[in-house]
């Protein structure tokens, strides 16, 4: 996090260096470390263009649609923990990045968007390519600046930097008006940038830290439920996450945001939780007696119909974020707080307590028994490819590598969730709360840019990849080798799901008739192209894939009408799981509202 | 969530932990918040963004400078809601990048709330002489006069400006304009 020190007496006496505001744009992004950035130009930032020309600290990736620039930015972000950038010009440029800045406030990505905006004796005039950006963006971006004097340019540009990764993370927009571009003004360099009005709260108290070490070294029935906030707070929150699991024992389960703090291999590990979660994680969060929240945020998802949401528990919640304390679920021991440094404190206070806690055998016995029921089995056969086993294949012949994997949305993603197994954090790239389709091929353009000699594969769905197609023309262009993997079923399998659970089966609009050749398709954008639809062929054209050298599209045709269990329907609690086949009267009236 | 069934355990029956967000049973409370702001362009429109995209409500909303050297704005916003849903609304607030502070007038008990309204009446012969005589009762001046009109000034809380206006309505009540509650917290300590 950005370390606010008050500036260098040189720096204070030294004349400023003058520049015009788009040689300062670049200076800022410089100075902040970006060496990648993603963006599309356009008549309101050619001056910015013109200042990236010919320089070498900072690589362009040129997309095909703004939104792709911008989660391109942060699959960028998300697998590095660094901050994604993306730039874009006015009017159109801007209105095409309002999808990928709310996915970033969603899910708490740091990102910096950076506008151009008409000049600013065109504002308010209807000018070519004008749109109120920072009005648009106000309610989706974490905070967002028109800047209209170039003196200002460079403080903003820093402050965006520190607001976007600061606290709970989120993207920041700074929307630059030609004319400003293109004026002079000095650089200020980000030393002695200061928010006072944005302080996050980043060291626990005590005393909520000892009430929370209380409870742990005195739970029965205890479970970790982790989110997305300890992926967000760096490597060192999931380290301390693993050290505190080993002093305690006790079993942890993740939102799909939080999906590789914890290795999926440990025996303590229960899977993801929610909706298409594990029964035994959803049974043990139900019958915990001790829940501590991690850096999530009772999304609901995760928790079900919420007045039977574990209804026996006492609740720990450590997020940085204060506004998502008490917010869907009331709990007992609030801890405002960055979650590596709230871990780290109980560590400390635990340790200190030398209490002899109880005995977790009988609660891992019972748990034991839910994972005996073996909630993900599925009927696999040798004609078809089954969507999950197309997934464990490319599981297991993946896992040895440094692989990264992102999704789109719909059932692929649930399925590359409940059968891709993560042992570390920042390899698992998904829009989890604003669930964009389209969302995986341009974030995994962005993952590849920053780990070239990675695998990066999207695991899509054949409706999903057709909403950014296009950046496996990026892809080509800036050799970035992604490698798309469509489970094609044919449907919006998803939503055909929900049509036969709440609809009676009337399949309204969730079938393609027309779908594109993929094999064609990917040589038509310049990439490869492989069709698989014989599992016995499954894992040497899998391994093909692996090997290409360029941008791969897989067209691997699975079972269409498989659903995706088990499931917590809305509005069911989390001990009221489908495990096997739905028959269309799972869902009362009140839960057919519910999304 | 807001028409959740009644909570397991919200009653005092049920396990004591899980008192669940219920709001059926939840009594609406009226709160006055002081919002202190960066007064950067752009703050106004955040505040009440919020609001509005949140489903919250605002009764009355004030703002303006009160620091030019410091920027800072205050916004005195009377809000109603549930204990919970007020919670939030102060921690969504203080999310907001340039909110510097926000202070519970209400639960605070030491504030002191009072707004302003300019109030028309026009009206000849008996009910103008009423209509002076219950201004004079409420300390309202005459800031503007015509043969057959009267413009009071009136300041107080909130409630006996709705009564001098009541009270207005029978005499010839033309116009209101109000200002909205602005408030301070009593005692030599700031906030
Ligand atoms: C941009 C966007 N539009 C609509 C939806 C609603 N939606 C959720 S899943 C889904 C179907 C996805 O189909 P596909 O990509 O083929 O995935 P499958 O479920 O078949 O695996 C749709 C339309 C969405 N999530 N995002
Ligand atoms: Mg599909």
């Amino acid at each position: 996090m950005t370390t606010r020190t008050k500036a260098k007496p040189a720096a204070e006496t030294a004349a400023p260096r003058m520049m015009t505001g788009a040689q300062i744009v670049v200076e800022a992004l410089r100075e902040q470390g970006v060496s990648v950035m993603f963006g599309y130009p356009g008549g309101a930032v050619l001056p910015i263009y013109d200042a990236l020309y010919g320089q070498d600290a900072i690589r362009h990736i040129l997309v095909r649609h703004e939104q792709g620039a911008g989660h391109a930015a942060e699959g960028y972000a998300r697998s590095t923990g660094k901050c994604g950038v993306a730039l874009v010009t006015s009017g159109p440029g801007a209105t095409n990045m309002v999808t990928p800045i709310t996915d970033a406030l969603m899910d708490s990505i740091p990102m910096v968007v950076i506008t151009g905006q008409v000049p600013t004796h065109l504002i308010g005039t209807d000018a070519f390519q004008e749109c109120d950006t920072t009005g648009i963006t106000r309610s989706c971006a974490k905070h967002n600046y028109l800047v209209t004097d170039v003196t200002q340019l460079a403080r903003i540009m820093h402050e965006a930097f520190y607001v976007a990764t600061s606290g709970r993370p989120g993207p920041v927009v700074v929307d630059i008006p030609k004319d400003i571009q293109f004026a002079t003004g000095p650089y200020v360099g980000k030393e002695g940038i200061t928010k006072p009005t944005y302080v996050p709260q980043r060291i626990p108290k005590t005393d909520a830290i000892k009430a929370a070490a209380d409870l742990m070294t005195k739970a029965w029935r205890p479970i970790f439920y982790t989110g997305g906030g300890v992926i967000n707070s760096g490597p060192r929150a999931s380290e301390k996450l693993r050290e505190l699991q080993e002093l305690t024992g006790f079993p942890v389960t993740s939102t799909l945001m939080g999906l590789g703090a914890f290795p999926a291999s440990h025996p303590d590990w229960l899977g993801m939780l929610g909706m298409h979660g594990s029964f035994e994680a959803n049974n043990a969060m139900h019958d915990c007696d001790l829940m501590i929240c991690v850096g999530a945020r009772f999304d609901d998802r995760v928790t079900g119909r919420i007045d039977a949401f574990s209804p026996k528990s006492k609740k720990i919640h450590i997020d940085i974020d204060a506004s998502s304390i008490n917010k869907i679920v009331r709990v007992d021991v609030p801890v405002v707080a960055d979650c590596a440094e709230a871990l780290d404190a109980l560590i400390t206070e635990i340790k200190a307590l030398k209490r002899k806690m109880p005995d977790l055998t009988p609660w891992r016995d019972q748990i034991d028994t839910w994972r005996a029921r073996r909630c993900f089995t599925y009927a696999n056969s040798a004609e078809v490819i089954k969507p999950q086993y197309a997934v464990e294949r490319l599981y297991a012949l993946t896992k040895d590598r440094k692989t990264y994997i992102t999704t789109e949305v719909g059932q692929h993603q649930m399925w590359a969730a409940q059968f891709y197994h993560f042992e570390e954090p920042n390899r698992w790239m998904t829009s989890g709360g604003l669930g964009t389709m389209g969302y995986g091929l341009p974030a995994a353009v962005g993952v590849q840019a920053a780990h070239p000699e990675a695998l990066v594969i999207d695991i899509a769905g054949e409706a999903s990849i057709q909403m950014m197609m296009q950046e496996l023309s990026t892809a080509v262009q800036h050799k970035l080798p992604v490698k798309v993997f469509i489970l094609n079923n044919e449907w919006m399998g998803m939503v055909r799901q929900w049509q036969e659970l709440l609809h009676g089966e009337r399949y309204s609009h969730s079938y393609s008739e027309s779908l594109p050749d993929f094999v064609m398709l990917a040589k038509a954008l310049g990439g490869h192209g492989i069709r698989c639809d014989k599992p016995d062929e499954l894992d040497a054209k899998i391994l093909e894939m692996i090997d290409h050298p360029g941008p791969v599209l897989f067209d691997c045709r699975v079972e269409r009408a498989e659903n995706c269990l088990p499931m917590i329907p809305s509005g069911s609690a989390h001990n009221q799981m489908i495990l096997g086949e739905i028959t269309g009267n799972e869902v009362g009236e009140a839960g057919r509202k519910l999304v | 969530m807001t028409d959740a069934p009644k909570p397991l355990g919200g009653n005092g029956n049920g396990p004591k932990s899980a008192y669940f967000l219920s709001h059926a049973d939840q009594e609406i409370e009226r709160r006055t918040l002081a919002v202190l702001v960066d007064n950067e362009p752009g703050v106004l429109a955040r505040v009440v963004g919020l609001f509005s995209g949140r489903g919250y409500n605002i009764d009355s909303l004030t703002v303006a400078e009160v620091d030019s050297s410091q920027h800072r704005s205050r916004i005195t916003i009377v809000t109603q809601g549930t204990a919970h849903i007020l919670e939030q609304i102060e921690a969504q607030l203080l999310r907001i990048v340039p909110v510097a502070e926000v202070i519970d007038i209400t639960n605070s008990k030491t504030g002191i709330e009072r707004e302003l309204a300019l109030v028309k009446v026009a009206g000849t012969g008996e009910k103008r002489v009423e209509a002076l005589r219950i201004a004079e009762i409420f300390r309202a001046h005459v800031i503007d006069t015509t043969n057959e009109s009267f413009i009071f000034e009136v300041t107080g809380a909130s409630e006996k400006l709705t009564q001098f206006v009541d009270l207005m309505r029978p005499l010839g009540l033309v116009e209101v304009s109000r200002t909205g509650v602005l408030s301070i917290k009593r005692g030599k300590e700031k906030g």
